[in-house]
């Protein structure tokens, strides 16, 4: 038996093909593409010319590998993975050292212009980028040789998307993301914190199926993960709508689930599916929780705006009208100041005094002339 | 024999009732001025209307218009009008229990009155479309179309050095790209329907037969495309708002709840633009009148010249 | 008769220089209109878009400015040349009101820069009561401008100009007395177009009429009123028994105005209207108050020959007719859903700048320029 073999390795983990189908179809509805592509999806999958991927750490915490490796469709990722055939991760590395460089090495040049570059982590890039070294070599160059072989770069979390947490001020290490070190390559972002890793695996799929990265928004981001704020489909909206809203943590408002905009909560700001997708396959996300987000993927705001100071309203999404609609009719306009009606009553009464003091002095006149 | 006689009777009295409807609604679709070839226009019913606004949004973003913050806070876009921000509106009828939506903008009528009143056609009726619009570059500010309009349509940038009047054009800046009022394109359920004026009337007396409590299929979005949704119809007031009113408009509105209740000013069927045009015709048609009179007074004006 | 002579005298008297204050007031707050907008400055809104300037300086001050053109029909359509003294004062001050009414117009419209659009063709829309409107005033301004050089050009010694002028002068009076006819009765057609937002009681399809009787007793009112003023001001009781004759023609324009507005009410099945209770109805009741008490006042011939009950009674004619007009704007407008409209102290401080804008430069006319006869005084230079 061929243990490279697509279908024996998933009837040996106890799928069937129909079931790999079905996980297809439901990848790509995700992605926003008709369900025919489902199929197209799965033969991408199972054909033996499957790019490797080269996956990078940078200065990160590998929060983005960990959540990769949290998704329960068990056996099917590591089945996509091992059939991507990662060449290098140094979390999940088999070896370690100089024999994994070497690895990782020989996999570059064998596979020139055909690889996936994976970046995780923010590259440090003050005074030459010593603060993160690999091999004794600073991972900006590292970063810079590598993805001039690699056929795409994908950055996956914030930090590799534009510097994530170690660029909070004052960033001390001059720490970027990957499109700010190389400005012309192709790359595409997938930030978070961590990211979400359906978004990636989604990503990667696509690029396989399609041979090119899915629609990216102005910032590299798939548009099918990005392209709405988390306010337009958080679950919570009602109550922003209508204007209920908790006020503090463990209040009534909190215990009841309201909008939490007034604790800070970025969602109206922030680009990301968390509402929609949630994290851990049960689907949940901060807010679910009752924690404001506080916009983790949006450079900008993520490590950059306080937690607690309320998320600017911006136009697109936002202004939204409130649930209950305006009355059919307002009082409005006529206010009368004082000074207003004084400054009539004073026109009235000079003209008045005018007609008075003239009537006045008509009848001395006449009476001088009758004289 | 005495079933089919009451079958009969009952059968007779239905017809004499739909013939009476019938011929109300036929009367609605005779009055109006001249309509303009391609009129189209908007039909509003505020039976299938749920109050979503998101023809508000839509309408905002179409026409690139900024929010409007009635209240405390500034997070939400809540008109309480029209106004210099807001084209269109969706307000809330409430009494006790009772409640209905109704969508406020420019009634795009046939005898616009703002049309007669701007000194400088800056407001003008598109002689195809019918499409009541406004140049900025010919306004001169004097807010006559704003007296004028019996619906109080056009507002005033009144905080604007260089303020311009603003009111719904019914997107026509969208129709070049094969698009039409975004409004209409975003009604989930075919309370904002755009189409041709006279399709339009025709589906609007439609619903004025329908039996309340069955269920129909309605056109939704555009009166043309051919989607439709099916919901369950209710009574109307048997009246279509706009089909005579002060000679009739190219925006007209269905409604179960008494159009006054609404907001909607109860007009009378001849436009007061016809009044206007009578003491015009009168006074100054071909200026024979004021030439006359100039020549008789020039007369005794010399007259006292040589006197003096 | 005896000649028009300046008065002479001091000009910066205080009043005068308190007029002053109120102009300049009045520019400060015209600088803010025209920096941030007309709703800083005014209270009016999208339910009263018209508010005190064109309700008042435009609507009425031009009414007031009626005083040539009511002198003018008196004198030369019915001959009555004793009224010749009281025509130069009248037609300055028709000028003055018609130029600050355009002023005011100038500053109340939003986009100033445009109003050439009215006169150019292929803007004018010839169906709009407002084009005829203003075409109709920007003439009369001309014609009156010319009306008023006279006295003027004999000021400043531009005697050629004045004779050539003389020669064609009869065309502009012809003209004084038409176009007069045709923009104030249509600034009462502009409101008939917004009849479903009017009071009963104050729309009509007559409204033409009643505005073309009101600017007539409008003009022969303010005649008896400022020259009475000015009679006292400058010590020329002279004029008084002219005035007391023109007093008997005033109830006439009074009584047909009254007859036929009420009859137009009556018509229309208004008539319970005015003892509704509201705003309308009881800012007609006190206009027509004022009217019938002008009645009062000069129909017996005895309280004619009293110059004091003549100014009252042309005074009371004159708020009464002014209100008409006030009303039919403003009070007779309701344009429902619950908009309110009250004037904001700049609003009216600038009013108040336009009207002394008015009395400084008659007052510095009269004393120095050859406008009015003043028999006991010497010729000055």
């Amino acid at each position: 038996m061929n243990e490279l073999n697509f279908v024996n390795q998933l009837s040996a983990r106890g799928y069937s093909r129909r079931d790999f189908i079905k996980f297809c179809t439901v990848m790509a509805a995700s992605m926003g593409l008709p369900l025919s592509a489902g199929e197209k999806i799965a033969s991408a999958v199972e054909s033996p010319t499957r790019p490797p991927v080269i996956w990078i750490s940078g200065q990160g915490c590998t929060g983005c590998t960990e959540s990769l490796l949290r998704t329960t469709h068990p056996t099917l990722e590591h089945l996509i993975l091992d059939m991507i055939s990662l060449d290098y991760n140094e979390t999940l590395n088999a070896g370690a050292g100089h024999q994994a460089e070497k690895f990782m090495h020989d996999s570059i040049e064998k596979n020139s212009g055909k690889f996936v570059l994976v970046v995780e982590g923010s590259i440090p890039t003050k005074d030459g980028g010593i603060y993160c070294k690999v091999a004794g070599t600073p991972f900006v160059d590292i970063v810079k040789e590598t993805a001039k072989k690699a056929a795409a770069t994908i950055a996956i979390g914030s930090c590799a998307s534009w510097g994530g947490i170690p660029s909070a001020e004052p960033n001390p290490t001059g720490a970027k993301g990957v499109k700010d070190v190389l400005p012309n390559a192709t790359v595409m972002n997938i930030p978070g914190c961590p990211a979400n890793p359906y978004n990636f695996t989604s990503a990667v799929a696509y690029f396989l199926t399609y041979n090119k990265l899915p629609e990216l928004d102005s910032q590299a981001r798939p548009k099918f993960a990005y392209s709405r704020l988390i306010h337009e489909n958080c679950e919570r909206r009602p109550h922003f709508d209508a204007g209920r809203f908790a006020e503090q943590f463990g209040d009534e408002g909190h215990r009841r689930g309201y909008c939490l905009y007034k604790l800070g909560c970025k969602g109206p700001v922030t680009y990301n599916n968390c509402s929609v997708l949630g994290f851990n396959d049960v689907g949940s996300w901060p807010v679910k929780t009752g924690h404001p987000c506080f916009g983790c993927s949006e450079e900008g705001v993520g490590f950059h705006i306080p937690q607690f100071v309320e998320a600017n309203l911006q136009k697109e999404s936002l202004f939204t009208p409130a649930a209950t609609p305006a009355n059919i009719e307002y009082q409005r306009g006529g206010n009368i100041t004082a000074t207003a009606a004084g400054l009539v009553g004073l026109a009235v009464g000079a003209a008045a005094g005018a007609g008075i003091v003239a009537t006045r002095r008509l009848k001395s006149e006449e009476e001088a002339g009758n004289q | 024999m005495t079933i089919k006689r009451r079958e009969f009777l009952k059968a007779t009295a239905a017809g004499g009732a739909l013939m009476v409807t019938g011929t109300q609604s036929a009367s609605a679709s005779t009055a109006g001025e001249h309509i303009p070839p391609r009129a189209v226009g908007i039909l509003y019913d505020s039976n299938l209307c749920i109050g979503c606004q998101a023809c508000m949004t839509a309408c905002k973003e179409a026409n690139n218009m900024p929010p409007e913050h009635s209240g405390q806070r500034d997070t939400w876009d809540n008109p309480l009008d029209l106004s210099a921000k807001t084209l269109n509106v969706i307000k809330m009828y409430r009494e006790g229990e009772d409640y209905a939506f109704i969508k406020r903008h420019c009634m795009h009528c046939l005898e616009p009155a703002c049309v007669n009143a701007c000194p400088v056609s800056a407001l003008v009726k598109d002689r195809e479309t019918g499409v009541v619009t406004y140049d900025a570059s010919a306004c001169i500010g004097c807010r006559y179309c704003q007296v004028a309009c019996p619906y109080n349509v056009p507002k005033f940038e009144w905080d604007s050095p260089f303020p311009r009047i603003q009111k719904c054009q019914l997107c026509d800046h969208l129709y070049e790209e094969g698009r039409y009022s975004a409004c209409c394109e975003v009604c989930p359920t075919g309370a904002s329907l755009f189409g041709p004026v006279d399709k339009l009337k025709k589906e609007a007396e439609r619903r004025l037969q329908m039996e309340p409590g069955k269920y129909y299929d309605f056109p939704v979005n555009h009166i043309e495309k051919g989607k439709t949704r099916r919901h369950e119809a209710k009574r109307y007031i048997p009246h279509i708002y706009g089909s005579e009113e002060v000679g009739g408009s190219q925006y007209m509105i269905l409604s179960g709840t008494e159009f006054s209740k609404l907001g909607l000013p109860q007009l009378r069927d001849r436009s007061y633009v016809k009044d206007l045009e009578g003491i015009a015709n009168t006074f100054y048609k071909y200026l024979i009148y004021p030439v006359a009179a100039f020549v008789g007074l020039a007369y005794l004006a010399k007259k006292r010249d040589h006197h003096e | 008769m005896s000649e028009a002579k300046p008065y002479g005298g001091r000009v910066l008297t205080i009043p005068f220089i308190v007029g002053l204050l109120v102009i300049l007031v009045m520019f400060g707050f015209l600088v803010q209109r025209f920096l941030y907008g007309l709703g800083p400055v005014s209270g009016m809104n999208d339910g009263y878009p018209w508010g005190l300037w064109i309700a008042y300086d435009v609507n009425v001050g031009t009414a007031f400015a009626c005083g040539g053109y009511a002198m003018a029909i008196l004198i030369f359509i019915f001959n009555k040349f004793e009224y010749s003294p009281l025509l130069k004062p009248a037609i300055l001050t028709s000028f003055l009101g018609y130029a600050l009414a355009g002023f005011s117009i100038f500053f109340d419209i939003g986009r100033y820069w445009n109003m050439q659009n009215i006169f150019l063709p292929w803007h004018a829309n010839v169906h709009s009561a407002m084009f005829e409107v203003a075409l109709c005033i920007a003439a009369y301004c001309l014609v009156l401008l010319i009306e008023t050089a006279p006295p003027f050009l004999q000021k400043f010694k531009l005697n050629n100009i004045e004779k050539k002028l003389n020669k064609v002068l009869f065309i502009f009076v012809a003209l004084g007395m038409l176009l007069p006819t045709m923009h104030q009765s249509s600034l009462g057609s502009l409101m008939v177009l917004s009849g479903s937002k009017m009071s009963p009681l104050y729309w009509s399809q007559a409204l033409p009429l009643f505005f073309l009787l009101a600017a007539l007793l409008l003009g022969y009112t303010i005649v008896v009123f400022e020259a009475t003023l000015s009679g006292v001001a400058f010590n020329n009781p002279s004029e008084l028994n002219i005035l007391k004759k023109l007093s008997a023609i005033i109830p006439w324009v009074v009584g047909i105005f009254l007859i036929i507005r009420l009859q137009d009410i009556n018509a229309r099945g208004a008539l319970d209207a005015i003892f509704a209770g509201d705003l309308a109805g009881n800012f007609f009741i006190l206009e027509s108050l004022l009217l019938i008490a002008a009645l009062a006042l000069l129909i017996p011939a005895k309280n004619r020959a009293d110059s004091r009950k003549v100014f009252w009674g042309a005074f009371c004619a004159l708020l009464g007719a002014g209100l008409y007009r006030f009303n039919a704007y403003i009070i007779g407008f309701s344009p429902g859903n619950g908009w309110h409209y009250f004037p904001t102290t700049p609003e009216i401080l600038i009013t108040f700048g336009i009207i002394a804008i008015e009395i400084l430069v008659f007052v510095w006319a009269v004393k120095r320029a050859p406008l009015m006869p003043f028999p006991g005084k010497k010729s000055q230079a």
